[in-house]
């Protein structure tokens, strides 16, 4: 991001005021003094060395120091100094040390507040969270017993850039805690004064992952947590809890608990819980984490008041249902966590989606500010010998305290064809990257092996400097010394030495060999087709169509709508029928969308920006040229095998008791009595995830029947109640409203069965109740099964069709997990909706939008690049044999005439690089270029030496 | 890059270098990013491996492969631990299979001359469409296998020796079957089909067999 061409980054700014309407703000920024010139700083932090001012490290939760002038934390952007109140000289006029070591002259005390003014069409606000402060309850000890901390102290404690370098560490006696505690729902899920009503929604799985961590630090580490609910209904988020709680040492207990006393002698912390079987006990930790909770942004009244944008009773952005990314003030968006509670995966989907709707609010210029890179000419060094460039890097600590970095360097320059070496602090800060280039040019380098962290991350831009630079881009390897060699050999320091040299060896012996490749440029076809017509399909081909782009929404029933129209209200209010009424309507009354119903796919071809597409429909087969596709197709509902389902016609699936509720069913609403069962079908054996939305939809459904009959006797059979997010606020009026909830464990379901009592035919329902420590029987005239969603029966189809993957409980399986959720990892494919995972209606259209966004950032373009590591055939070599056709899963060989006969020929476009072909290629004529034999061999002969 | 990318003569350019033991890793089985399922691939490719390797006197157990995540740091970690151990007790490739250097590198490199011979091979003859770890054990342990396996690819790797010998020195027939440890009927049988399709001729003057 600090380098795109059309993002100004401007760090240490506040917005001052902001006036105007959408289309045309005028903002206020205040830009703070950093005490430092930018464009001088080289962030080789010798300043900070030199500072005397030690001042707790803010980015460090405080636990360690930093200086009066420092970095802000090792992957800033820009990563440079600033200087804080706590400098001397701005205190009291003296010091000013750093002024003079500084060699770039880049300290500038001079420097005063600006106010700079922006003119923007759009604004998002993405102002984040903060998390909950425990000192404002005493119960919580924080501040007062040393060894208790926050989870975010905790999670810096875990950091390698944290105040230990990744020491698990207590601040009393500097030793590794052996017993630690987590203590669940600290600041939520809490009517108290000064706590939150809300459930966090990320704490739950944050923790499990604390606890993962811990243990990868410390296999004898004793790890326990105390929780309530366990809400891990994120995407395999099920399995990351199992994995947590399966491990040894590990023990998850659901019990409230106190704080009791911190040992004078060792620091340590006892606190008090309750046990079904032993009652109330007392134990000793060496430290406990309370599991803090997310609050909305500091001043978020301030905030609210200067954008002009109301907030809902939490403090959080009032946001409708319907567009979740819409503030009170057209033109501003919101995205992230100032929505509400949320994780990564959907902060990135509602990023997406307010980019994708300051798209449609501002399509009509689109293009008009925005700059291109250009790169100088490239040299045409393959007649040149090799000249290699080694870049070593420290990465802050994270390589250099392991990795003897000096002695690196002088290795390199041992090695064949090296003629410069040299070591540096971030390889990837900007500063570093530009001196890369430019001593490219100055000592007339041709190759650059940068020996740094995975090229997982960073090799695009190091890439680019190599383009800055005048030399192909493919001439880089980057020798992985950091996940490969210091974050695995901490303890072994001479050895990682040595390792990393065999490491860099391999990368120097590779780069000889590798060649320039050229990538190359297709056109972008700027039509879209959307798969599936439910509420997700719809929304993304609205956003799109509203940006000017023709979008084609096919959909397998006869009507638009999907499992949406069956479903009557959300639980905060929202009128699902009326406003699928309306989103029909908008998409049938839309010029650039093409509507398709009873329409199936029989075959897809194609690729990025040019796909091609067959819709059979009752207007015959129509084929459609599109350059971005979108699945869309939704998932099913579990048709139950058990409690009498299917054989008793008192029992239901939630949709469908939420039908008859909307029908006002005669039996329903005069019901006495009615249980809920929860976790039918899911958080088992065959299907091991949540599915999400089942425990609100229960708790929505009681809410109405109360509503409609406050004296109907109403349980609810649960495993966990996952009400994550504001939706807790329900469970709690659900619960005062006199609905039972009653807790069962996996191993002892509940029984039902159908009985006639007093001339009565009633389902009984038998449970054991854990509170009470026995065996309860329910007379039920209703029984409604909280049934999974499971995947679309037609998921395999699609996958197979649109070349995409299904994870293994056969979900779309998106790019990455975290940071691409919305895309696949095949090129112009996109996901939204349940097809992804279980999902509350605004979840699914905050990912629709989402998925709009990023089909835009293709579709906006003309063209679009292709990779340059792709296989490619010698035909002189090459014997008609087809082992490659047969092994290529992407279609991407095949045969062509040429005057010596038939050939083996290679779509680029479609190749992924797996290089499977060349592994059955009897004759080696076909090779994957980057990763050729001869690439690779090198690398193997560096890595084992001689006899 | 792909785990089936990792090819047969990948593996036998790190033993003709002296590598103790190669260990390959990759993504979990079923569990492909993307829809080739090329690990599949690089497991038939070791069983195949393990095959040869036994057949030329090295030990099979200096080849391994295992699957796991990028999640999965502490297995990855207990892994390796097992796997330096497992390469240390085996001791330095050829010396503790009592194979002398220069034969072992004459062993690898017939090997690797047959690289061609074997890919064709296998995709005509053992290519599997099992997609467990189990199916994949019990088909290369079958004696179905070990039949194809010595029809197709035996024969071919003594005569690959033979030639390699040949092209250093013309040898005997005896001479032959003592430096390869075959009987000289076998020897002779592979003498008399190589002469007939050109590839060498007998020497009456010195009673040897030479290169054609």
């Amino acid at each position: 991001m600090g380098r795109h061409p059309n993002i100004e980054v401007l760090t240490y700014t506040e917005v001052d005021s902001v006036e105007g309407e959408a289309g045309d703000f005028k903002v206020t920024l205040i830009k703070k003094p950093r005490y430092i010139i930018e464009s001088k700083c080289t962030g080789c932090t010798t300043c900070v060395e030199y500072c005397p001012v030690k001042y707790p490290d803010q980015y460090n939760q405080e636990i360690s120091d930093n200086k009066a002038v420092h970095v802000y934390f090792a992957q800033a952007i820009p990563l440079i100094t600033y200087i804080d109140e706590s400098c001397l000289y701005l205190k009291e006029k003296k010091c000013r040390i750093c002024e003079a070591v500084c060699k770039n002259n880049a300290i500038d005390f001079n420097q005063k507040l600006e106010k700079v003014e922006v003119n923007v069409g759009a604004i998002i606000l993405s102002s984040g969270l903060e998390p909950f402060d425990p000192k404002v309850k005493e119960e919580y000890r924080y501040g007062q017993f040393v060894n208790v901390v926050t989870s975010m102290d905790y999670e810096r404690l875990l950091c390698a850039t944290g105040p230990y370098q990744g020491e698990i560490l207590r601040a009393s006696d500097m030793k590794h805690p052996h017993k630690v505690a987590w203590l669940q729902c600290v600041g939520s899920r809490r009517v108290t004064p000064g706590e939150n009503s809300y459930c966090s929604a990320v704490c739950c799985t944050y923790t499990q992952k604390q606890v993962i961590l811990t243990k990868e630090h410390d296999a004898e580490a004793e790890c326990t947590v105390f929780h309530n609910d366990i809400r891990s209904y994120g995407k395999d988020f099920e399995r990351f809890y199992e994995r947590a709680e399966n491990l040894p040492g590990v023990r998850f207990f659901r019990s409230y608990v106190s704080i009791v006393k911190e040992n004078p002698e060792t620091q340590s912390v006892t606190i008090r819980y309750s046990t079904p079987d032993e009652g109330v006990k007392e134990e000793e930790f060496d430290m406990v984490v309370l599991s803090v909770g997310l609050n909305p942004p500091a001043d978020v009244q301030g905030l609210a008041n200067k954008f002009g944008i109301e907030l809902n009773a939490h403090g959080f952005c009032k946001a409708i249902p319907s567009n979740p990314m819409e503030t009170t003030r057209p033109g501003i968006f919101v995205s992230g966590a100032f929505q509400g509670p949320t994780d990564i995966p959907e902060s990135v989907f509602t990023a997406s989606a307010a980019g994708s709707q300051c798209g449609e609010l501002l399509d009509y210029r689109r293009g008009e500010l925005s700059k291109e890179r250009i790169y100088p000419p490239e040299r045409d060094v393959s007649q040149e010998e090799p000249r290699i460039g080694v870049f070593v890097c420290h990465c802050g600590a994270n390589i250099g305290r392991i990795v003897g970095v000096p002695s690196t360097v002088e290795y390199a320059l041992t090695l064949p064809n090296v003629v410069y070496a040299q070591e540096q602090l971030f390889s990837c800060a900007t500063n570093s990257a530009q001196q890369i280039s430019d001593l490219t040019k100055e000592k007339g380098l041709n190759r650059v092996v940068i020996a740094a962290c995975s090229p997982r991350t960073l090799e695009p831009l190091f890439r680019d400097t190599l383009r800055e630079a005048g030399i192909n881009q493919y001439y880089l390897d980057m020798a992985n010394i950091r996940e490969h060699c210091s974050w695995v050999h901490a303890k072994e320091k001479e050895e990682a030495t040595q390792k990393a040299k065999d490491i860099i060896r391999m990368s120097v012996a590779r780069v000889c060999r590798l060649k320039p490749l050229q990538e190359f440029d297709l056109p972008v076809n700027k039509t879209a087709l959307v798969v599936g017509g439910g509420i997700a399909g719809m929304t993304c081909a609205l956003s799109i169509a509203k940006q000017g782009h023709e979008v084609y929404l096919v959909e397998k029933d006869a009507d638009l709508g999907g499992t949406a129209r069956r479903i009557h209200s959300t639980l905060d209010g929202m009128d699902v029928q009326a406003y699928l009424r309306d989103l029909v309507r908008k998409i049938y009354q839309h010029p650039l969308i093409h509507v398709y119903t009873d329409a199936t796919i029989p075959e897809a071809t194609g690729y990025v920006g040019n796909f091609v597409t067959k819709v059979k429909s009752d207007r015959g087969v129509t084929e459609i040229k599109h350059g971005a596709a979108v699945i869309a197709i939704g998932a099913d509902e579990y048709k139950p095998t058990e409690y009498l389902y299917g054989k008793d016609d008192r029992v239901m699936t939630n949709l469908e008791l939420e039908e008859q509720i909307a029908q006002g069913e005669e039996r329903v609403m005069n019901a006495q009595s009615l249980v809920m069962i929860q976790c039918v079908g899911c958080r088992n054996e065959d299907r091991n995830y949540c599915a999400r939305i089942c425990c609100s939809n229960s708790v929505k459904n009681a809410l109405k029947l109360k509503e409609i009959n406050p004296r109907m006797d109403i349980t609810i059979l649960f495993r966990d109640m996952r009400t994550y997010g504001f939706s807790e606020d329900y469970y709690r009026e659900a619960s005062n409203k006199d609905v039972k909830f009653i807790r069962y464990e996996p191993q002892d379901k509940p029984q039902v069965e159908a009985v006639e009592e007093e001339g009565r035919r009633i389902l009984r329902v038998t449970v054991t109740d854990y509170i009470l420590g026995k065996k309860l029987a329910i007379d039920a005239d209703l029984l409604s099964l909280a049934a999974a969603v499971i995947p679309s029966a037609g998921n395999k189809e699609m996958s197979l069709l649109f070349k995409v993957s299904l994870g293994p409980d056969d979900w779309f399986k998106e790019a990455h997990v975290k940071l691409r959720p919305v895309e696949f990892g095949t090129d112009g494919v996109y996901l939204c909706g349940i097809a992804h995972y279980p999902k509350h209606i605004p979840e699914a259209i905050n990912q629709a939008y989402g998925a709009a966004g990023r089909v835009l950032t293709l579709l906006s373009h003309d063209t679009v690049t292709a990779s340059g590591s792709v296989c490619e055939v010698d035909e002189d070599k090459c014997i008609s044999c087809g082992a490659c056709i047969t092994v290529c899963t992407y279609g991407a060989i095949e045969f062509y005439d040429t005057p010596q006969g038939r050939k083996a020929t290679v779509n680029p476009v479609l190749c992924k690089g797996d290089g499977l072909c060349n592994s059955v290629c009897p004759t080696a004529a076909i090779s994957l270029k980057h990763f050729a034999d001869e690439e690779l061999l090198s690398q193997i002969d560096a890595a084992v030496g001689d006899f | 890059m792909c785990t089936g990318r990792v090819d047969l003569s990948f593996v036998l350019r790190a033993f003709s270098k002296g590598a103790d033991g190669v260990f390959i890793i990759g993504c979990r089985l079923n569990e492909c990013n993307y829809i080739t399922h090329g690990n599949f691939h690089a497991l038939s490719m070791v069983h195949l491996c393990k095959k040869l390797m036994e057949h030329i006197g090295l030990n099979p157990a200096r080849l391994m492969i295992e699957f796991m995540s990028g999640g999965e740091g502490i297995l990855f970690a207990e892994v390796m631990d097992d796997i330096g151990k497992k390469v240390n007790e085996l001791g330095p490739l050829g010396k503790a299979e009592g194979i002398d250097e220069k034969a072992l590198r004459a062993k690898l490199e017939a090997v690797t001359q047959l690289v061609p011979y074997i890919r064709l091979v296998e995709r005509e003859r053992l290519r599997i469409p099992f997609k467990s770890e189990d199916e994949f054990d019990t088909f290369f342990t079958s004696d179905e296998f070990n039949r194809l396996f010595n029809e197709l690819i035996v024969d071919k790797l003594a005569i690959s020796q033979i030639m390699l010998l040949l092209r250093e020195r013309p040898l005997s027939t005896v001479k032959i079957s003592e430096i390869l440890g075959l009987t000289p009927s076998e020897v002779s049988r592979h003498m008399n089909s190589s002469s007939r399709q050109g590839l060498v001729r007998y020497d009456e003057s010195r009673k040897c067999f030479a290169l054609a």
